[in-house]
């Protein structure tokens, strides 16, 4: 017992010492990834003369540098705050659509028994490895013959499409680890499959449908590919990312403008995760069952 | 409330595994019946499909009178305790609780009142606003029982309720589900691999082995008169020690067991009780002591042609009694039944060769008894037992029911049914 205690006295600094690279490495990391978006955001508020004759870093010397004018210009001007609307108009129903859809399927797949239960999964699974691009002349044909090109409802159901194997895929992994005897609690409690599903499966599920929304939102919202395709690049109807790709073609010059525009279009995507981080709790399932 | 018939009851799963054969309950209204059998022996799965977790392949279960075979779970109005209890982790102990309640839409008044009478019976007042999370083991297993007794169900089915709780515990909560069960008088069928549940329990108890039900009798008639090596061996802890012997009849007409060398007498009652013991004579027999039906000879006072001698090999004081383990000379039994009951038991390793068994004793705590003495056993042979070697089935032939098909039939008409 007093070997023991003396030993873990001792290895106190001793891991403290051995986690010292990972904190590093971490440290690093995190520098590599913050020191752009530091400059970018610090970049946008000064002044096109400025951001033209010297670094981002220097206009911690210059106090009252500062304006507001490039978000003015590149939301007024360029018409970046219609665009701000249309993404989110393009993402936000086409998350909600796709975590829905992939919930009931993955409850589906994974807590029912039915014939070809399996085969559907592997071919769900399957459709992950499929390339985008080949599916888009089909895709586009039969989105023109029901008038859907150009429509929001179009590219929601593009996104929807799209994002459902991978969805399925994900809850489903994490369904079928939530421990049966739940839900044969609650059949015996009296719940209808459809019971089980909105009031056990879906808040038990709190993380994993927060972390399918996240990936979701952020993949839909920067999605160039589809909205150019199944939107157009028309101005009334045009996400931020075919408005800020235009910006880049047309003005190489005013980049000070861009970098307001970048940090518009990347600031809606950080509200989402810090929104849905309180979903992330730890040890959902804790105190459900033993063992 | 409601009686719960079982009748030829089977369970084959698709890949052709037998879980249950041919099994016939018949839980009248009220009754606690404990189903009890080393794990795989089919008592879950027999469970379970009168809950409607598992599909039933053969016969057919009866609750109330209606024969609910096709009918879902949820619609069978039966409430059950899992192992695992298997609370809603995201509710509190008040929704835990309420969940079925609230399911079956009843007002929130009447939902409030049940949820906190139970919560009242089960001591749980204070944490109704708990999540499950922040509840100990004990509090959890109570939700569990909570969210089964709110519902006044025809019947409740606990499945091994309380086989992860600390010992202490464990005592504890078994005398509080046999209170509650007997106010609610709520039929229940519990499933345990603990023959002390069992036995403290149940109003009857079902004992089964490799999905055949055994015998099915009150706890005492199945300590007493258990119907093959299995029974036997599986009620009683200590087990029941099992030899080989020889019944033997003297010159004089007097009857004796053989076991090694030595020779224990038996009085012409047990004749009269077991008839068939007649047909044994000049036969090997196994037969099977109780711990507690031998006694150190130089307490209980020395008694011509009922006592044995065999070296101590350990001696345990428990306080209020001395658990002796004695290498007995004699040939111990081995027959699948042991086999599997010490397969059960641990992997106990049992020598089918050997010329010695161990045997334990329960003394008197005033022996002085030392490992390594001599000790002189009596042995209270009135109370032996005998068993075919065989079959295993015990040897009576006389008409007293060791099986009970109806709980209050204390004298039926079934013979014991050995397997």
């Amino acid at each position: 017992m007093l070997q023991r205690v003396s030993r873990s006295r001792l290895a106190v600094p001793s891991i403290r010492l051995r986690r010292l690279p990972v904190h590093l490495t971490v440290l690093v990391i995190a520098a590599i990834w913050l020191i752009p978006v530091v400059g970018l955001t610090v970049s946008s508020f000064r002044p096109a003369l400025s951001v033209a004759t010297t670094g981002w870093w220097k206009s911690f010397a210059l106090p009252g540098d500062y304006t507001l004018e490039n978000y003015s210009n590149a939301l007024d001007n360029n018409g970046l705050g219609l665009s701000l609307f249309n993404s989110l108009a393009a993402t936000v129903p086409a998350t909600v659509l796709t975590v829905t859809v992939a919930a009931a399927a993955a409850y589906g797949l994974a807590c029912m028994k039915f014939r070809f239960r399996n085969s559907v999964l592997l071919l769900t699974v399957g459709l992950l490895i499929v390339p985008i691009q080949i599916t888009l002349v089909p895709l586009l044909k039969i989105f023109n013959s029901l008038g859907l090109t150009g429509s929001f409802l179009g590219l929601w159901l593009a996104h929807l499409g799209y994002s459902l194997p991978f969805g399925i895929y994900l809850l489903h992994k994490f369904f079928s680890q939530l421990p049966r005897d739940l839900f044969e609690a609650a059949a015996m409690d009296g719940a209808s499959a459809t019971q089980v599903f909105f009031q056990i499966v879906l808040p038990v599920s709190r993380p994993a449908l927060a972390s399918l929304a996240i990936f979701e939102f952020v993949w839909n919202w920067n999605d160039l590919l589809t909205a150019l395709i199944f939107l157009g690049g028309f101005r009334e109807v045009a996400p931020m990312t075919v408005t800020v790709s235009n910006m880049v073609a047309s003005r190489g010059n005013g980049w000070e403008v861009l970098t307001a525009a970048a940090v518009l279009s990347m600031v809606v995507p950080m509200a989402m995760f810090i929104a849905m981080q309180k979903h992330f709790v730890r040890g959902m399932l804790a105190g459900s069952t033993t063992g | 409330m409601a009686e719960v018939v079982l009748s030829h009851v089977g369970k084959v799963y698709t890949d052709g595994t037998r879980a249950v054969a041919d099994l016939n309950l018949e839980i009248v209204d009220g009754e606690f019946l404990v189903l009890v059998g080393p794990s795989g022996c089919g008592k879950t799965t027999a469970l379970r499909m009168v809950a409607g977790l598992e599909d039933i392949s053969e016969g057919s279960v009866a609750i109330g009178g209606r024969v609910v075979n096709k009918m879902p779970s949820r619609d069978r109005d039966v409430a059950m305790v899992f192992q695992s209890y298997a609370l809603y982790p995201h509710l509190s102990v008040r929704d835990n609780i309420g969940f079925g309640l609230k399911l079956r839409k009843l007002p929130k008044d009447e939902i409030n009142s049940r949820v906190a009478d139970a919560a009242e019976v089960l001591g749980l007042a204070e944490h109704l606003d708990r999540k499950p999370r922040n509840l100990s083991g004990g509090q959890r297993q109570r939700v569990a029982m909570g969210r089964a007794i709110v519902r006044e169900p025809q019947a409740f089915l606990m499945d091994e309720p309380l086989s992860n709780l600390d010992a202490k515990l464990r005592v504890q909560m078994r005398a509080e589900i046999g209170r509650i069960q007997r106010d609610l008088g709520v039929t229940t069928i519990y499933v345990t691999h603990d023959q002390t549940e069992a036995m403290t329990l149940g109003d009857r108890v079902a004992v089964m082995r490799k999905g055949v039900l055994q015998q099915i009798a009150p706890p005492q008639v199945l300590y007493d008169r258990p119907v093959n090596l299995f029974v036997a061996g599986f009620i009683g802890s200590p087990a029941m020690n099992l030899v080989h012997a020889t019944l033997e009849r003297g010159d004089g007409g007097d009857f004796t067991v053989a076991v090694g060398d030595q020779r224990l007498q038996v009085s012409e009652k047990v004749l009269s009780e077991r008839p068939d013991l007649e047909r044994y004579v000049g036969k090997a027999v196994i037969v099977g002591v109780r711990p507690e039906d031998m006694e150190d000879a130089t307490v209980a006072g020395d008694a011509e042609g009922r006592t044995l001698t065999a070296p101590t090999n350990l001696v345990e004081p428990m306080g209020s009694d001395v658990m002796a383990h004695l290498t007995l000379a004699a040939r111990a039994a081995v027959t699948e039944d042991i086999k599997e009951l010490a397969e059960d038991d641990g992997g106990r390793v049992l020598d089918e060769s050997a010329t010695t068994t161990t045997i334990i004793a329960r003394f008197s705590p005033r022996t002085e008894l030392q490992v390594d003495d001599e000790a002189k056993v009596y042995v209270d042979t009135d109370r032996l037992h005998y068993f075919d070697p065989d079959d295993g089935t015990a040897i009576w032939g006389d008409d007293n029911p060791a099986t009970t098909t109806t709980p209050n039939t204390s004298q039926g008409t079934t013979e014991g049914e050995s397997t």
